[in-house]
């Protein structure tokens, strides 16, 4: 009786977006960058608790995350801030079901939530590639 | 229901979060910018500087503030993801477990920085 | 269609498996002659009629109703009956069974998880009072606003299409999913329901609406509009008003008392007299 075969996707199905559309790279995003700034916060808590120690302790601390490959990490941090934070406003507001319509009568074509918050991934993608580049013009080509 | 509490901090938190750590972000990492515009400081990882914003009363319950809103999201969104994975009724009670315990340690020690560094009352330039 | 008029072709990719022959699934071809309207599902029985008769799907309806013929189809969960070869606009058709549900067998997925999970959420309407639920004596009363609030997530064919999409349900056998989620919301919300106690225990469970993230597949496969995802953020809403006091707790319904000293209308006929005798049981 028992022999099923076990067709779960697993965390392909989470990770790739298929052909569904944005909202789900935006969910799988959301999730990789939440994941990649609460190992960046941890670390974060121990290396600014360096302070303890007192200013040298702390130049010393800061003259080793200097390296150019901490920066380039420190500015992956930075980008997946913004992404995570700009979607995240969106998830807050449509996870509280606003802006995603009321229920009705379905007549077809069908209508969605998911398309009726379309325009705010959209928004969502403009924003946060404006503050993207700002903070990249910022970290790379303002040093002086 | 507990999981309807745990979700409403999850949500609560990440306000706090956004304008906080927007703040945060913004004077780290767009401080040329700012600077530029006559906010915040040219170089903020500077140990004066550094130092000196320990020593205000308005940045360390910021830093506490923030310390505990984002420990709160962040380990209740990896136990989100983890609940996820079918695991057994055990295992996600360890999880929790495990999560609370990180919290609650990483929330004392990063606390006890925060007060530390507050009672230094700022460095020599 | 004459046969001398070549018809265009597309290639159907299916997925086979057979539980006691094969020990894992493969992909078999079949080339199939499209003609103007034919559907998926249509293609698999011209299929099963001229090419090879193993093949093994579950269909009955044939136009979007029963919910049978839910199918992985060029990459997105379908109804088999419901799209039309030509509205895929590609000349390769691949075909498997709905992921995230056991395969049973070649395009056979096993939805009793699903069932489980409908059977969990208690999805009928519960009333304080049971000797009035079990002997009624009348309708209830009900406002077209309050038809409106569920009517929606009544339409669900439990074709398991949103699970099939589900990135939660991808990786979690316990999360209870965007239909029977739904289906705990639409009761939930029904004026003439008293059971929103028993059912917030699943629904605000630690594997309830908040294992949602709105990646909203769910609602954009839903082949009959109900729109899953909308039914659950509407419920994380209410927890949420509920939690701050916001919106107080409904009534439920009353019991429509019966008409006394009623007149037929006019304008309506009377029925016609009946043709077989009152059964007196």
């Amino acid at each position: 009786m028992k022999n099923r075969l076990n067709n779960r996707l697993g965390l392909g199905g989470w990770l790739g977006g298929g052909r569904y559309g944005v909202d789900r790279y935006a969910y799988a995003f959301h999730r990789l960058t939440g994941l990649g700034i609460l190992a960046y916060f941890i670390m974060h808590i121990f290396v600014t608790g360096m302070r303890v120690g007192g200013q040298e302790e702390w130049e010393r601390t800061m003259a080793f995350f200097n390296a150019p490959v901490f920066k380039a990490g420190e500015f992956l941090v930075f980008l997946a801030f913004i992404f995570h934070a700009v979607n995240g406003i969106r998830l807050v507001i449509v996870e509280l079901a606003c802006g995603i319509g009321r229920p009705h009568v379905p007549a077809y074509p069908y209508t969605n939530s998911t398309m009726r918050q379309r325009p705010f991934v959209v928004a969502v993608m403009i924003l946060a590639a404006l503050l993207m580049i700002t903070g990249g013009v910022d970290f790379y080509f303002m040093l002086n | 229901m507990r999981e309807s509490r745990l979700w409403f901090w999850h949500i609560l938190s990440a306000i706090v979060i956004v304008f906080l750590l927007g703040a945060h972000m913004g004077t780290m990492h767009m401080n040329t910018i700012l600077n530029s515009l006559g906010l915040g400081s040219a170089d903020p990882v500077d140990s004066v500087e550094v130092f000196r914003r320990s020593a205000s009363p308005v940045f360390l319950v910021a830093y506490i503030v923030l310390l505990g809103s984002a420990l709160f999201h962040g380990l209740y969104g990896l136990r989100s993801m983890l609940f996820e994975l079918s695991l057994s009724k055990s295992v996600e009670k360890t999880i929790g477990g495990l999560c609370a315990f990180a919290g609650f340690a990483l929330f004392g020690y990063g606390t006890y920085v925060a007060i530390v560094v507050y009672r230094m009352h700022g460095v020599q330039p | 269609m004459s046969d001398s008029k070549a018809a265009p072709t597309v290639v159907f990719e299916v997925l086979r498996f057979h539980p006691e022959k094969d020990k894992a699934p493969y992909l078999q071809q079949y080339s199939v002659p499209v003609t103007r309207g034919m559907t998926v599902l249509e293609g698999l029985t011209w299929i099963k009629e001229h090419i090879d008769s193993t093949l093994v799907w579950r269909s009955s309806c044939r136009m979007g109703i029963c919910g049978s013929c839910g199918m992985f189809i060029n990459g997105v969960p379908r109804l088999a009956c419901n799209n039309q070869i030509s509205h895929l606009h590609s000349d390769r058709i691949s075909v498997k069974p709905l992921p995230n549900f056991e395969i049973i067998r070649d395009l056979v997925p096993d939805l009793e998880s699903l069932f489980d999970r409908h059977r969990s959420v208690k999805p009928y309407l519960i009333r304080k009072d049971s000797h009035e639920q079990h002997h009624p004596v009348g309708e209830y009363f009900q406002s077209h606003q309050e038809l409106i609030n569920y009517i929606q997530f009544a339409y669900c064919i439990k074709c398991g299409l949103c699970l099939a999409a589900c990135p939660t349900a991808a990786t979690s056998d316990k999360f209870i999913g965007p239909q029977s989620l739904t289906q705990a919301w639409r009761y939930t919300i029904d004026s003439r329901d008293e059971g929103a106690g028993e059912r917030a225990e699943q629904l605000y469970s630690s594997h309830g609406v908040y294992r949602c993230h709105f990646a909203g597949t769910c609602s954009q496969v839903c082949p009959k509009g109900v729109d899953p995802a909308l039914a659950i953020q509407l419920a994380k809403k209410e927890a949420f008003v509920r939690a701050f006091g916001i919106r107080k707790q409904r009534r439920a319904a009353r019991v429509a008392p019966p008409v006394e000293n009623w007149v037929r209308n006019r304008d309506i006929p009377a029925p016609p007299t009946p043709t077989i005798e009152k059964s007196r049981a």
